[in-house]
């Protein structure tokens, strides 16, 4: 004689009111015994695996994986009792499903959608002060468990004035939301610039779209939020001035090609980026002005250059920065911006690498692209686009010779940087890309 | 007997080089902190010329006894973690990592001394005599405690973070108070806490009273290296055992993963507190292989890199190797204990999930001896209250 006892979803933590069943470890038929592990959850807390409080054989998963769950709602049905008889179970509904993702909720049928179903953008009043973090339907772990740091006073007021946290770019010391961050987002978006919308341009390519989908989706997350919130607000927020300038780097490409032959530089990795990362850093010296931040009182004027490269990288767009590059000899530059790539590449840039950085580099030439406008890099006032060196005709002494051309190409931020002093700036670094042995200078 | 392994020489002999010996610390040592450690991780017994003479007292029974507490333990641990997942508990302490300290202080201490947990002593509990399954009464909320103190003389466990430390100070004057009346035998408090609750003033308060009134009381501190989630090191910049130097007792650290060593050192302080010479600091150094308490999420803070490192020092690997070296221990002693804990464990589950609390009517009858206007109303406010909820789905339980 076997009986059906109902597992429903417990508090964890203190005082949750839901959680996400991540991922189901059983399914229907499997005998289970005691404390054997059914499901894993995620809590606003923790990843946590629920243990079986029955012997017996799973009749119903009642919960599809990647749902937000309040707590107290069956999930899952065990027949208990000797385990010939667990078979005959009078419940036609659960005993005769046979898998567990396409399981209709108890009473209500079947349900197509119930495993895309996301959560709900914007907690309830009263049930919870996070906002759940939407799950891919498979389980993914680690996407899920990227919820936005902020102190319970910053979610207290996001919730008020309906904010989603991982919207937010988050500038605090731990890379927390603060109470700057989220005023500046809500005046930002009060001022008609929707975040989402901007942010939503232009999708990854991660994600998979089945035959006959006409309009694929892809959820905003991670680095690809990240990156949309924070080129948003940099493009929406500093007035940006683009510029552009052709340079002959003949004489650039022969002192890299000498850099790889000397045995200085054996083993260093040396290409023209490296003479262009010299060169910002040179003409900053000597602009100091398009080092800097606008903070709408004062003009922060920095003496350190902490010199980004914006990478391409397995996340998506990252941009460390090489700290007091400034102090760095060509050697050392050669060997940070080495480790500053491979890093970036393997994927594993920390924070702290992106963080307080100055002044970046796009090379964007990498790409195949001659040059282009590119958005500040948050809390900067200037980026340099490195575009492609092709050898081009180029008219030298009143005759036309073919020399190594490239498109050096800037925007900054009108605020604080005026057109002549980022037509200084530029043509500072174009007279080193002209000429390197100025920075002998 | 016991006298005569008092190495009260030490003390007062004071100087740095003698003080240091047996990791009895009472001058500050700038690198490795001396620790006591008898049973080396490999499973093999070192002589100590303080702290061998207990373990020699003990017969074969009592050592096998100390791996069976231990795994007892663990595995109840184990049931009630799971029971906070099933829904059966509204939190759990795990105390998994921490049974050489918690099995070795316990079963140094004698049915007269009177012993203040925090919160986390399960397996002090079990040395005590307690049946486990009332520990759960508290983290069931069905009781503010869960048994009665003075049956063991386990107080009940103390929520609020060092406080128990001032208690056991307090009741250990009165202790002294009684010996010197001729009422009572000598005895001595063990109050418990962990490196976290060291940084909180009650700890200071108890220890600065206790070594005015040469109190016979034992600091017994469970250094599991995590106050939640803040690392020891940004607590203290010193072993916390130095601290017993500048308030005049002994302080003495022991690898608290070695329950063999966590026993004869515990063994000494009691002697050296029940003989009037005032109060001693252990220090335990051990891990916490768990969680805080089941509502955090260790890997949020901690690399796995450091559990698994723990993981090589566990207090039953080494005593089971012990054991197995001396012939004392064959795969059956080890079968039988692991199914006495799966016993206990079903013992403990079936408790469990028929506790159920005492009406609410209980906790107003206690607070005063006759009728009270001031109750009778606030009384009436609570029934409207839960009768509000009626309808409402799952609070029938």
């Amino acid at each position: 004689m076997s009986e059906l006892k109902s597992f429903k979803l417990p508090d964890v933590g203190e005082g949750l009111t839901e959680a996400e069943v991540v991922s189901w470890h059983v399914k229907v038929g499997d005998v289970v015994a005691v404390n054997d592990v059914i499901c894993e959850i995620e809590t606003a807390k923790s990843l946590v695996e629920l243990p079986s409080p029955f012997a017996g054989r799973v009749e119903a998963l009642l919960v599809p994986e990647g749902e937000v769950t309040p707590v107290g709602t069956e999930i899952i049905r065990i027949a208990t009792g000797s385990a010939d008889s667990v078979g005959s179970v009078e419940e036609p509904d659960s005993a005769s499903e046979p898998e567990v993702n396409p399981a209709p909720l108890v009473g209500s049928g079947p349900k197509a959608d119930a495993v895309k179903r996301r959560a709900r953008k914007f907690p309830l009043a009263g049930v919870t002060t996070e906002a759940p973090v939407p799950a891919s339907a498979n389980g993914d772990v680690s996407s899920s468990s990227a919820r936005p740091l902020a102190k319970p006073p910053v979610r207290k007021a996001a919730k008020d004035l309906g904010i989603d946290l991982a919207e937010v770019m988050a500038t605090g010391v731990r890379g927390e939301v603060t109470k700057k961050d989220l005023l500046s987002h809500q005046e930002q978006r009060s001022s008609g610039a929707s975040v989402q919308q901007a942010a939503s341009g232009r999708s990854a390519s991660s994600g998979q779209a089945s035959p006959g989908q006409r309009i694929e989706r892809i959820p905003v997350k991670g680095v690809r939020k990240a990156t949309a919130t924070a080129v948003a607000h940099s493009a929406f927020t500093a007035p940006h001035v683009s510029i552009f300038l052709d340079v002959d780097a003949t004489r650039t490409m022969e002192f890299v090609a000498r850099l790889k032959a000397s045995r200085d530089f054996a083993g260093i990795r040396v290409s023209p980026l490296l003479i262009v990362a010299r060169a910002v850093i040179w003409a900053a010296q000597r602009n100091p002005g398009v080092n800097a931040s606008w903070t709408d009182d004062e003009i922060l004027v920095k003496h350190f250059v902490n010199l980004g490269i914006a990478a391409a990288t397995p996340r998506g767009l990252m941009v460390p920065n090489i700290k007091d590059a400034q102090n760095l000899s060509l050697k050392e530059l050669a060997v940070a911006i080495g480790e500053l790539t491979a890093t970036a590449r393997e994927g594993k840039t920390q924070p702290a690498q992106m963080s307080e950085g100055t002044l970046t580099i796009t090379n964007i030439g990498a790409l195949g692209l001659d040059t282009g406008t590119p958005i500040l890099n948050r809390g900067e006032v200037a980026i340099l686009a490195f575009g492609t060196i092709k050898q081009k005709p180029w008219v030298v002494d009143g005759a036309v010779v073919p020399r190594w051309i490239t498109t050096l190409g800037g925007s900054f931020d009108h605020r604080v940087v005026d057109g002549d002093l980022s037509a200084r700036f530029l043509t500072d670094v174009a007279a080193i890309l002209e000429e390197p042995a100025l920075l002998l200078d | 007997m016991a006298e005569v392994h008092l190495p009260t020489t030490e003390f007062e002999e004071a100087d740095a080089a003698h003080g240091n010996q047996h990791g009895v610390t009472d001058e500050p040592n700038a690198d490795a902190e001396p620790m006591v450690s008898l049973l080396s991780v490999e499973g093999e017994l070192t002589r100590d010329e303080t702290y061998s003479p207990y373990l020699d007292a003990l017969s074969a029974e009592e050592l096998l006894s100390f791996y069976s507490d231990m795994a007892t333990v663990r595995r109840f641990d184990q049931e009630a973690t799971a029971l906070q997942r099933q829904g059966e508990l509204a939190m759990w302490v795990p105390m998994t990592g921490q049974e050489g300290a918690q099995i070795g202080s316990g079963r140094a201490s004698k049915p007269a001394d009177y012993i203040f947990p925090t919160y986390r002593e399960h397996g002090v509990a079990l040395t005590r005599g307690l049946d486990l399954s009332l520990l759960l009464r508290q983290f069931r909320g069905v009781s503010n405690a869960g048994w009665d103190p003075r049956e063991t003389n386990f107080h009940m466990y103390t929520l609020v973070l060092a406080a128990q430390t001032l208690h056991a100070v307090g009741y250990a004057m009165g202790m002294a108070r009684d010996v010197a009346a001729g009422l009572a035998e000598a005895a001595a408090t063990i109050a418990y806490f962990g490196d976290g609750a060291s940084s909180e003033g009650d700890v200071h308060e108890s220890m600065v009273f206790a070594a005015s009134y040469q109190a016979p009381v034992v600091f017994f501190c469970q250094n599991n290296r995590w106050a939640i989630s803040v690392p020891f090191e940004v607590q203290s910049k010193v072993p916390l055992v130095r601290r017993a130097g500048g308030y005049g007792f002994p302080g003495i650290r022991v690898d608290g993963n070695d329950v063999l060593a966590v026993y004869a050192v515990t063994q000494w302080a009691l002697e050296h507190a029940r003989s009037g010479k005032g109060p001693v600091l252990i220090e335990a150094d051990t891990y916490r292989l768990g969680a805080h308490t089941t509502a955090d999420d260790p890997t949020k803070y901690r690399d796995r890199a450091q559990e698994d490192a723990w993981r090589l020092k566990d207090p039953l690997l080494r005593l089971e190797k012990y054991l197995r070296s001396l012939g004392l221990a064959d795969d059956e002693f080890f079968a039988k204990v692991s199914a006495v804990g799966d016993e206990l464990a079903a013992h403990v589950r079936a408790a469990v999930v028929t506790m159920s609390a005492k009406d609410i009517g209980a906790s107003f009858a206690n607070v005063y001896a006759t009728a009270h206007p001031l109750i009778a109303e606030e009384s009436a406010w609570q029934r409207a209250y839960e009768a509000s909820f009626a309808d409402a789905e799952g609070v029938a339980e």
